[in-house]
């Protein structure tokens, strides 16, 4: 049984020209110890997703349609009081993208961590909530004494940490971590990402890694689900998709990728850029921009198929050929 | 021997840091060290890469190499000229030889102007005003840039267009004027990587087309190594190590290049996982360490001639220069 299960979740914004239709049918599951990582380009719905899960999309935004099941808890159904008890930091947390912005800077670090731990855990004292804190600094490698210290005292790659400490205050059985490696420098972002691997481990977490750097999703995650224009077009095993991929998007996505190791080759760039979500294209989002479309790519959504175990594609082309099988 | 475009050398750069009125009294004025006497050439159509973290100074020596800030120390030769300290004056004809692209296509685009005007308006600050002339070199850059039919981008605004757009346009402004040399200061790390390696691509062709030379400002050596000839590599406003883009990344010398790399992840699951080698944070550029510069997180650290005595840059092999006390 998965730890968190995704079905056909859908979330639109409402905004004055209609509805932006961010995040549309997406469907997968997260197993537990599980680390899946969530690519794609800006705007494709990442994000969403991530606030989707803890439902603090802003006014705007509103589930639309399907299920967010974690540990049987359909998430999509609660009330905003028992979300708040039972859901979000207990069973699902989530660290912030830009953690140079994301605490309060005038308060100090280890107040905004004690607060975060009674709001959630109301029987908790205040003194057992700061040694609670002290704890959770070493856990990440930061000084306890640093609690008293304001955000603007710390690195980025302290901020960081102190981000990750908060999110696990309170033990969540997954962890989504929002583009943590993005605006830190290449040393501090491995560090980083070496620390949420390790506490993966220590703690018993799954983890769910929304990123636009593929090489991040490589070094950490088992799973990969690549995203286009708030769909999943393709999703499984991290080494199948990386090495066996078959969506076109994908295949562009990994060749737009410079690497340090190996051959030095020319970059090839996928044309166009991406849709506009408050018009999407019909049928497959990605059909204006691939060099195999055909009729049907415009008429009609491609179905998530199993292709390889563990392994599924959204893609017209891949169908009918695994239908001549 | 290929021409040099750009000789710099000794370069410096202090900001001077502002304090209180009673600490600037009692104390000595402090400096942020941005760039701390650095050495380089860059050759005709070359692409010459500087890479390190944030805070190394890369876009302060960018600005510096076109006179957009003030020189606190050293010198720079354009062409055999040295135009450190050129009066206004004398300077503003080469100004067009010498142009920038900055990072964010978001921020260094003029929202209430079209792109027809941003596009044009070297052109007219350059004294250039023969709308025929204007056209003509206009249909050209946006041929050279691929915003084409011009007709659908000319009188639109920054805001109707995707960010891998906006970076040609920021390009065309650049190369309107025909540059001998351009600093391209991180010129895709805001864009999406499908449309990267366009804007990368463009820079490529804009090199063979008109022989531009480059400085190419970056903190991704995965792509500096794509489209660099040389690097150099900076850490607290000092150059650690220089040399052929191979040479630096494949048979690196200096612990900081080492680690660097070490740090970069693979896009590909089954090689090599990314390393941290060094410990903690770049420290402040106000109060640098003594000596080596690095010695505070070296992974080789071999004593008190670390901290005691800067490392010199030197040609260890040849064409590839390192500063430290290893070899």
């Amino acid at each position: 049984m998965a730890l968190l299960e995704v079905k056909n979740l859908t979330t639109y914004y409402e905004i004055l020209r209609g509805y932006v239709r961010a995040v549309e049918g997406v469907t997968f599951s997260v197993e537990k110890k599980e680390a899946l990582g969530l690519a794609g380009e800006s705007g494709c719905g990442k994000t969403t997703i991530a606030l989707s899960l803890l439902r603090i999309l802003p006014s705007s935004g509103r589930i639309m349609d399907g299920e967010i099941i974690i540990d049987n808890v359909n998430v999509v159904k609660l009330n905003e009081d028992k979300m708040r008890k039972d859901i979000r930091w207990k069973k699902i947390s989530l660290v912030f993208q830009g953690a140079m912005n994301a605490m309060n800077p005038v308060y100090q670090v280890g107040e905004q961590i004690v607060e975060a731990i009674k709001i959630h855990e109301s029987h908790v004292s205040k003194k057992e909530a700061h040694e609670r804190a002290e704890k959770l600094f070493e856990l990440v490698g930061l000084e306890p004494s640093r609690l008293s210290n304001y955000p603007f005292e710390f690195s980025g790659g302290m901020r960081q940490r102190a981000m990750i400490a908060m999110a696990i205050a309170c033990n969540p059985a997954l962890l989504i971590a929002d583009e943590p490696g993005t605006a830190l420098d290449v040393i501090v972002q491995t560090q980083v990402m070496k620390l949420l691997s390790e506490l993966k481990e220590k703690l018993n977490m799954s983890m769910i890694m929304i990123t636009h750097d593929l090489s991040l999703i490589a070094d950490t995650c088992e799973k990969t689900a690549i995203m286009y224009a708030g769909h999943i077009v393709e999703f499984g095993d991290t080494i199948s998709v990386f090495k066996k991929n078959l969506h076109p998007y994908t295949q562009g996505l990994v060749s737009s990728f410079p690497s340090i190791e190996g051959e030095r080759s020319r970059i090839i760039a996928i044309p166009g850029s991406p849709p506009d979500l408050l018009d999407p294209p019909s049928g497959c989002r990605f059909h204006p921009r691939c060099p195999y479309a055909m009729t049907i790519c415009r008429k009609e959504r491609p179905p998530l198929i199993d292709v390889f175990k563990d392994h599924f594609v959204a893609c017209h082309l891949i169908k009918m050929q695994e239908e001549k099988k | 021997m290929r021409e040099k475009i750009v000789e710099a050398t000794n370069l410096v750069k202090w900001f001077p840091l502002r304090t209180g009125l009673l600490s600037s009294l009692i104390k000595k004025e402090l400096f942020v060290k941005a760039v701390d006497d650095i050495n380089f050439d860059i050759y005709t159509g070359e692409i010459f890469g500087l890479a390190g973290e944030s805070g190394s100074g890369k876009t302060t020596t960018g600005k510096l190499l076109i006179r957009l800030i003030e020189i606190t120390g050293g010198k720079i030769v354009f062409k055999g000229d040295d135009i450190t300290s050129l009066p206004e004056a004398k300077f503003k004809p080469l100004r067009r030889k010498l142009q920038i692209i900055f990072q964010d296509p978001y921020e260094s685009l003029n929202p209430r102007m079209t792109i027809n005007d941003i596009i044009s308006e070297p052109l007219r600050v350059h004294g250039i005003s023969d709308e025929r002339e204007i056209t003509k070199r206009m249909n050209r850059v946006l041929e050279d840039v691929k915003l084409t039919p011009p007709d659908e981008f000319l009188f639109r605004y920054p805001h109707e267009l995707s960010g891998g757009q906006r970076q040609r346009v920021a390009v065309a402004r650049a190369i309107i004027l025909s540059p001998e040399f351009i600093v391209a200061d991180e010129p895709v790390s805001m864009l999406d990587v499908s449309i990267r390696a366009e804007v990368l691509n463009l820079i490529l062709e804009l090199r063979e087309k008109y022989n531009v030379s480059f400085l190419f400002i970056t903190h991704d050596l995965a792509l500096a190594r794509h489209i660099c000839d040389r690097i150099a590599i900076m850490y607290l406003g000092k150059i650690v190590e220089m040399g052929s883009t191979e040479d630096v990344i494949k048979d690196s010398l200096h612990p900081y290049t080492k680690a660097l790399i070490k740090a970069v992840p693979v896009p590909d699951p089954t090689a090599r996982r990314a390393e941290v080698v060094i410990k903690g944070e770049i420290p402040s550029p106000v109060n640098p360490p003594l000596g080596c510069h690095f010695h505070t997180r070296c992974p080789s650290y071999i004593g008190d001639i670390c901290r005691t005595k800067e490392p010199p840059l030197k040609e260890l092999k040849k064409k590839h220069y390192v500063a430290c006390h290893l070899y």
